[in-house]
């Protein structure tokens, strides 16, 4: 089966002021039809731009360097960044939710407005049906008297209603691959919950496929089937979750499940192990394995060779690491 | 360990914080925030109490309260038995030298243009205790305590790193050698891996300092993990309180039982056998709190009672209290 | 090679969060080279540097006595002699220019920094104070802002006169309001910062949260502003002065010069265009000083250049 987006080698560099930036470097994964798959990292290791690069919406100072990205077996990456062919993939095909609605929704529009618009241009359909689509949608998506509402603009929304209208717009043209790019960051916990549980039971009613970019492994562990751990711009580790969750095969993913408290874990049962020292410069990246200096499982050859590529270590778990820790742990 | 551990260091009564509305031109007065709406909760000697809630569900307002950032509406705040809302700010500062505040955002809660030296000598200064050599030597010591190259005192904000900044903010909170320090979220504005050196931190500090911590977060994992005792706020209300341990085997409120689901534990195997309870709704506006229980609109369990009158904090038993009628 | 990077990796000290050291230069060799960075700011620089010198050293600098007429050389063109002419009395145009510097920039800077420290002290103590003692403050400079300049200034000179002392006075009191609400915008939204929370918990005197806390970083958005104001308050005197109740005739101003030139626009155009270049250079090169000392003292940028 020809998985329904597939991400190959991605590269995307940004030219700052300050020095270069090679935010995405060399990233490759992919996500089959109806798939969750988890994006997993902290802020700066690539996992926002890995997917904003994936739908062409990378501004200058950044450009994507090389790779490709097939949707359906095609490579999107050809097609101009402003042309037709693309602006039809987004939003028709792939469609993508962000942190924070507010930005990403047009504060002088309505919300009707902004829900038609994608299904007349996407689905051709007329203003009567798409309007009334649209109130299908917000129903859907479980806001209240949304035959109201639905003239509203998007400051009279609260902060998870308006997420739930960036749901309804990225459900609106039954799109193949929905991205959510940290889509619960900026609400509560109890709202998170709400939010999430509507996207997995929208997205697996509809089969479509979603990524969710996120840096809670919380999150990860309850939605995710697939996970992806980014460092320093790379993919250092890649695998079911459930062998990920249970196997770490690199030292960073070691370091991330270690340093997070769980909830119902007894008082003074486990201290936390905090990965020491600091998040990578990306400025000034070291030739070898970005992760070497905060690493506990170092060995030699990790300051002689150069960052190591991924490498089979399980039924399709990767890890981008020299040292088998899986004796060590 | 000296000194009784469980004397009451602060105890917090029947605490309301109203926020007037003034609108028009006249900026009249068209009605009240209710941030906090009575609470009253007691924070024992070495012990680390956790106020957890969603946001606007007046955890900050209560710290800024007991901080006297606020001067409180109503209500009693004891601390070593003194009711500190009735001192005149002038007299307070022998009491604000014992209180240390650790805040968010530390990227906002340094003064950018001041060396990360004057900050943490700031409140040896404004207690008069210590000046000159003295005070350098005090200021590199405070550094030492909470990781920091001392080196690095003349450097301003701007050039650390997240983690290194909360540790600066928490030099500063504990320069006057408070015995009690209020933490307001010290942790969500930090990478995942950064927190586990923070939390590391205030753990150790505890231990050697013999702190009391008022620990204020969203977080419920790094609330539990931290603290001895939680206090769960709902829209200006503390709707349960009891043992961190006890929180989560024995959750009594509809809304701790709700708030607990809601937390996704990173394991999948737990995961997958937790029951997830889906709130309905959305978090009514301090504003227009709804009458009775302020959970009642989107409790499954609620009857007219609840939606009649204000449920109290009652006991029931071990030290666990809940303001429900039904629990 | 790149077997040598990895060594010089290897020697590196740890990047361990609890010993790092950023790398860290002196404070003001990274202030003189963020001017260098930007040759904009050092020309500015040097600009005001040459106007303070030319307003100190007025008598060695300027060839002729500015005030000095001579009827039988009127409106001179520029020559070897008189660098930029002489003007309707035959008065040496380059040395009122010179002269004329120490009078605008005497009653500029004061006006400015008096308006300026009067302005801001008002706004920040309506800020950090809020209440009634805003409710006054601002109250009064909306009293002053109600009245247009001009007419403040006129009845201010018709009370007391006019001269350089009342007219730096007027000038000053003109830019309160404008100081006052500006301060009184910065100092709100900085006074809910965490900082000046942390401050106050920690039991610093009011007086001293809005000096060291709040006054430092409301300011710097205020300096270019108030080298702005410069320009204005030197085109505001020639206005004044044309008015009569502004410099008294013989002394050089710029101002003055600009409109006793004015009259002869046609016949002479270089007699209003020379001082005016010159209010105009003056305010360049304050701007862009300004400029590029609001970017020096950030200390946000500090470590990057």
């Amino acid at each position: 089966m020809v998985p329904v987006l597939q991400v190959e080698n991605l590269k995307t560099t940004f030219y700052t002021e300050y020095g270069v930036v090679k935010a995405v470097d060399g990233v490759s994964f992919y996500v089959d039809e109806g798939e969750i798959i988890g994006l997993v990292g902290e802020s700066g290791c690539g996992k926002s731009v890995s997917v904003l690069s994936t739908m062409q919406l990378i501004q200058p100072p950044g450009r994507i360097e090389g790779g490709q990205v097939l949707f359906k077996g095609e490579n999107i990456l050809k097609y101009d960044p402003k042309g037709e062919e693309m602006s039809s993939i987004r939003g028709g095909k792939i469609a993508m939710i962000f942190q924070e609605p507010m930005t990403s929704l047009n504060p002088v529009l309505t919300i009707s407005r902004q829900l038609t618009e994608a299904l007349e241009i996407h689905l051709d359909m007329d203003r009567e049906s798409a309007r009334q689509r649209a109130i299908d949608l917000l129903k859907m998506v479980g806001v209240p008297e949304a035959e109201r509402r639905i003239d509203d603009y998007p400051h009279q929304f609260s902060g998870g209603m308006r997420q739930r209208v960036m749901i309804a717009m990225a459900m609106s043209c039954n799109p193949a691959v929905i991205i959510a790019d940290e889509p619960t960051t900026a609400v509560d916990v109890t709202t998170q919950a709400q939010l999430l549980e509507l996207m997995v039971d929208l997205v697996t009613r509809n089969h479509t496929a979603l990524i969710i970019v996120t840096h809670n492994l919380g999150v990860v562990a309850r939605y995710v089937r697939r996970i992806y751990v980014m460092y320093a711009g790379r993919i250092v580790e890649s695998g079911p979750s459930d062998e990920i969750f249970e196997r770490p095969r690199h030292p960073y993913t070691v370091g991330l499940l270690g340093s997070v408290p769980r909830l119902g874990e007894k008082r003074g049962t486990r201290k936390l192990v905090p990965i020491g020292g600091m998040p990578p410069d990306l400025i000034h990246m070291p030739p070898t394995c970005a992760f070497l200096p905060r690493c506990q499982f170092k060995i030699k050859k990790c300051y002689e060779e150069p960052w190591p590529a991924l490498r089979q270590v399980g039924e399709n778990h990767f890890t981008a690491c020299f040292v088998d820790i899986g004796d060590k742990l | 360990m000296n000194g009784k551990t469980d004397e009451i260091l602060l105890e917090v009564q029947d605490l309301k914080m109203y926020f007037p509305i003034l609108r028009g031109l006249l900026r009249r007065r068209v009605g009240d925030i209710k941030a906090v709406d009575g609470v009253s909760f007691f924070v024992r000697r070495r012990e680390t109490l956790g106020l957890v809630g969603e946001s606007g569900c007046g955890k900050t307002t209560v710290g800024r309260c007991v901080l006297r950032l606020y001067q409180p509406t109503a209500g009693t705040i004891k601390f070593n038995g003194t009711d500190i809302t009735k001192i005149p700010e002038g007299k307070l500062k022998p009491i604000r030298r014992e209180i240390g505040a650790i805040f968010q955002d530390p990227f906002s809660s340094l003064n950018p243009r001041q060396t990360a030296g004057s900050i943490v000598a700031d409140p040896l200064r404004v207690h008069n205790l210590a000046s000159g050599r003295d005070l350098d030597e005090r200021v590199a010591q405070l550094f030492r305590m909470v990781g920091l190259d001392p080196r690095m005192a003349d450097r301003v904000p701007h050039e650390f790193s997240g983690g290194q900044r909360q540790r600066i903010g928490i030099a500063r909170a504990l320069a006057s050698q408070p015995s009690f320090v209020i933490c307001d979220e010290p942790i969500s504005a930090l990478d995942v891996s950064i927190q586990a050196q923070i939390i590391n931190l205030l753990e150790e500090l505890q231990e050697k300092l013999g702190l009391t911590y008022l620990f204020i977060a969203h977080d419920l994992a790094v609330v539990q993990h931290i603290s001895n005792r939680i206090a769960v706020m709902y829209l200006g209300r503390i709707v349960e309180i009891t043992s961190s341990d006890e929180l989560y085997d024995n959750p009594l409120h509809p809304y701790t039982k709700a708030l607990l689901s809601a937390v996704p534990v990173p394991d999948p195997k737990v995961e997958k056998t937790r029951r997830r309870i889906i709130l309905k709704g959305e978090v009514p506006s301090p504003a227009t709190p709804p009458p009775g229980c302020h959970f009642h609109p989107r409790c499954e369990i609620a009857t007219g009672e609840c939606t009649e009158h204000v449920p109290p904090l009652r006991d029931v038993g071990g030290g666990h209290y809940v303001a429900c009628f039904k629990a | 090679m790149q077997e040598k990077d990895l060594k010089n990796k290897l020697a590196e000290p740890s990047t361990d969060e609890e010993t790092f050291v950023p790398p860290h230069h002196s404070e003001w060799k990274r202030i003189g080279r963020v001017f260098l960075r930007r040759p904009i700011s050092l020309i500015g620089l040097i600009i005001v540097a040459i106007l303070v010198i030319m307003a100190i050293f007025a008598p060695w600098i300027a060839p002729y006595d500015p005030l000095k007429t001579n009827p039988l050389n009127k409106f001179a063109p520029i020559s070897s002699e008189h660098w930029l002419g002489t003007d309707q009395l035959g008065r040496d145009v380059f040395s009122r220019i010179v002269y004329g510097a120490r009078t605008s920039l005497t009653v500029g800077i004061i006006a400015v920094a008096t308006g300026g420290v009067i302005g801001m002290a008002m706004g920040l103590a309506a800020a950090y104070f809020g209440g009634w003692v805003s409710a006054i403050i601002m109250r009064f400079t909306d009293a002053i802002m109600a009245l247009p300049g001009l007419i403040l200034i006129l009845l201010i000179s018709g009370l007391v006169g006019g001269g350089i002392p009342i007219v730096t006075f007027a000038l000053a009191f003109g830019s309160i309001p404008g100081n006052c609400r500006m301060m009184y915008g910065q100092a709100l939204s900085i006074k809910q910062r965490d900082y000046v929370m942390a401050a106050r918990a920690m039991g610093m005197s009011s007086s001293r949260v809005m000096l060291t806390q709040i006054f430092p970083n409301a300011f710097a958005p205020l300096l270019v502003g108030m080298t702005m104001a410069l320009g204005t308050v030197v085109l505001a005197e020639a206005g004044l002065s044309y008015l009569g109740i502004g410099i008294t005739p013989p002394t050089p101003s710029w101002g003055v010069m600009v409109n006793d030139g004015q009259k002869f626009l046609m016949t002479d155009p270089k007699l209003s265009l020379i001082p005016g270049a010159a209010i105009m250079i003056m305010v360049f090169g304050f701007n862009m000083a300004g400029d590029g000392l609001r970017d020096a003292i950030d200390p946000t940028l500090r470590g990057i250049v």
